[in-house]
């Protein structure tokens, strides 16, 4: 009897702190994606938002870039992809592409690139 | 690819980094190649050469203290420093020090908003506040100022104020420099030094009154090497209720003059913000009869096909900042005074918006007549819409502009100088053989600063994006400014590579002016560390590289 209760006991405790964790795990998910969406407002929405452009023009200039380089096979706006990974933001923020000048780590930290990759995973769904 | 300050050895630079993360933090010195990458101008003509402008490493300090420490810390090793803010100063050389070997003092991390006071506008900030950040934080409070953005708005007001970078506005704004009231410090021996009313420190009216008593050091800031400025205060235009634009347009050449003479009238009162100039015969340069009149200034044909294409000859868009009455009373003086000066002009009615603008209002222009203001900018709301310049387009996707330079000339301001220029920069353009754009009788001023007109010359220079072409450019361009300065044309902002022969042009009495600030460089800054080279000034520790970026 001894023996079953603490079985049942254990399983109760695994499945709890189970439960716990994924909550931890969802909390500090959704944490970074909300710094993730803060900073990608500040340091990537002024050029590779969705908004249109000045002028009349019909999208920010990152974001009618990538329209020209991918045409339809990819969406222009970063907030659409769903392949963009904590890694490639990284390449491209910290080499630079095309007119886009690196950013460096006083600007944008290895962290925050993180937390904008946890936002740009979801950002699509919407 | 470690690249070492000049003059100092391996052993003493890793000690002096050693002694910078004491400081810092380890974090926040950078060394490695994919760290620096960062701190290399991305736009650079000589990217990727021998003398390419990469610094040894980066540091970014959190506080003044810090910035004191690090510039002692250059003192005792004899390692030159090169300060950056935001590092957006691109067109203009970007984040890229003057001297290969350089630390740079990256001062992003200190990024506070001091102070925003909308009842007597003003702002205090440090060197890592962009414009985007002090226009978020002026919204978010919901205070009743506006930003006066260069465009781009990523850069720092501090950085741009420093480079004599410039605005949209009313006219006082416009000139960041002298919209600057006060300024903290750290100069070359690790004091501070606050200027104006911050040199008593019980007083209320630092950002209120710039002058203090006695010489006034803050001009040595500018563009200059005499010390990291840690934190500026500026003077910040109140948010109008009202704005409103209009279109004035004339029909021969010569109506220019009076056209110039009249908003300067306006600019010069007050009355108006900044007037954007734009020619109105560039649809007839298609036509090769009129583009053969207007590359050999003959002006009657000019005029004689202006008529009969119906097309005037000058366009002014002018602006008014203010009450929807006072807006329109300014704007109907406006045409009253045109009316007087200039036979025929014609005037256009634009919009009259109450103030905010709503977001579609400032991103599409809804007048009768093709507006060329960017209604952004003149809203004071910075951002990075302008960047599409840089970029690729429909009709080179595979190609940027690599070779992104700023050049502008002072020009007088009035339309008789205006048309000097046109026939000197053409005239010049064709004796130096430049590549691409050919200037014309159909060259406009911008009047960015109140006081003076400023033209573009010189884009065009390289005629690609290779090694070779860019080198042979900036040959190019070391000409153009030669001869433009034979002919009164100075520049009022240079890329590194080219502010020795920038410098070189102010030459009045063999150079007094770079002779004086020598001197006072060399008494202020013995060891030469902070930005040797700016601006063409260089101390005596560093005089053998005075022009070395010449030398291929």
């Amino acid at each position: 009897m001894k023996t079953s209760m603490n079985k049942l006991f254990r399983q109760v405790f695994l499945g709890l702190t189970l439960v716990a964790s994924t909550q931890i795990a969802i909390a500090q998910d959704s944490e970074a994606v909300a710094r993730g969406k803060a900073k990608f407002d500040h340091s990537c929405a002024p050029c590779h938002g969705k908004g249109a452009g000045d002028d009349g023009r019909e999208m920010l200039p990152g974001t009618y870039s990538l329209k020209i380089k991918y045409g339809d096979t990819m969406p222009a706006a970063l907030e659409d992809r769903t392949d963009l990974t904590s890694e490639v933001i990284s390449v491209f923020v910290r080499m630079g592409a095309w007119s886009m000048p690196p950013f460096r780590k006083t600007e944008l930290s290895d962290k925050e690139i993180d937390d904008i990759a946890a936002y740009l995973a979801v950002s699509s769904r919407k | 690819m470690a690249i070492l300050p000049p003059g100092v050895s391996q052993q003493q630079f890793d000690t002096a980094i050693d002694r910078l993360k004491s400081v810092v933090g380890e974090e926040w010195v950078f060394t490695s190649d994919a760290d620096i990458h960062a701190y290399r101008d991305h736009f650079s003509y000589i990217k990727d050469q021998p003398n390419e402008l990469i610094p040894c490493a980066a540091v970014g300090p959190d506080s003044v203290e810090q910035v004191q420490a690090i510039v002692r810390i250059a003192n005792e090793f004899r390692i030159p420093l090169y300060s950056i803010s935001t590092g957006k100063n691109f067109a203009y050389g970007g984040p890229s020090p003057n001297v290969r070997g350089s630390l740079t003092v990256d001062l992003k991390r200190m990024d506070r908003v001091l102070e925003v006071d909308d009842k007597r506008n003003f702002a205090l900030v440090e060197p890592g506040v962009s414009y985007i950040d002090l226009y978020n934080y002026i919204q978010e409070r919901g205070l009743k100022v506006w930003v006066d953005t260069p465009d781009p708005g990523w850069g720092s007001p501090i950085g741009n104020a420093l480079d004599h970078g410039i605005g949209y506005t009313l006219g006082p704004y416009r000139d960041h420099f002298s919209a600057h009231c006060g300024m903290e410090v750290v100069l070359p021996d690790g004091e501070i030094l606050r200027t104006g009313m911050g040199a008593m420190p019980a007083s209320d009216s630092w950002q209120e009154y710039k002058h203090g008593f006695g010489p006034d050091p803050a001009g040595l800031f500018g563009q200059g090497n005499f010390g990291i400025v840690t934190k500026m205060g500026f003077r910040l235009m109140p948010q109008p209720e009202h704005w409103r634009n209009g279109l004035v347009t004339v029909p021969r050449r010569q109506d220019f003059i009076a056209m110039v003479d009249t908003v300067n009238y306006l600019t010069d009162l007050g009355m108006i913000g900044e007037p954007w100039y734009s020619g109105g015969l560039q649809a007839l340069m298609s036509n090769t009869e009129f583009a053969e009149a207007a590359n050999a200034f003959n002006e009657e044909e000019m005029d004689r096909q202006a008529l009969a294409a119906g097309l005037p000859s000058w366009r002014v868009e002018l602006q008014f900042y203010g009450s929807e009455g006072t807006t329109l009373a300014n704007w109907e003086y406006a045409k009253e005074l045109m009316t007087r000066n200039i036979p025929g002009v014609q005037f256009t009615d634009g919009e009259s918006l109450p103030v905010p603008l709503t977001d579609e209002q400032i991103q599409k222009s809804s007048t009768s007549y093709e507006s060329v203001m960017r209604r952004n900018i003149t809203q004071g709301r910075p951002g990075l819409g302008i960047w599409y310049m840089t970029g690729r387009t429909d009709f080179d996707p595979n190609a940027w502009n690599e070779t992104h330079i700023g050049l502008f000339s002072l020009v007088g301001r009035s339309g008789e100088a205006v048309f000097k220029a046109q026939r000197d920069f053409a005239d010049i353009s064709r004796r130096l053989e430049m590549p691409g754009f050919f200037p014309n009788a159909l060259a406009v001023p911008v009047n960015w600063y109140q006081n003076s007109f400023l033209m573009g010359n010189g884009f065009g220079a390289a005629k690609g994006n290779s090694p070779q072409q860019k080198k042979d450019a900036t040959k190019l361009l070391r000409r153009l400014l030669e001869e433009n300065a034979k002919l009164g044309y100075g520049d009022y902002r240079a890329p590194p590579i080219l502010q020795d022969d920038v410098a070189d042009q102010y030459s009045f009495n063999n150079n007094i002016l770079r002779r004086f600030n020598e001197k006072l460089k060399n008494a202020i800054d013995p060891n030469g560390i902070i930005s040797p080279g700016r601006a063409g000034i260089w101390p005596e520790a560093y005089a053998d590289l005075r022009g070395a970026l010449r030398e291929d």
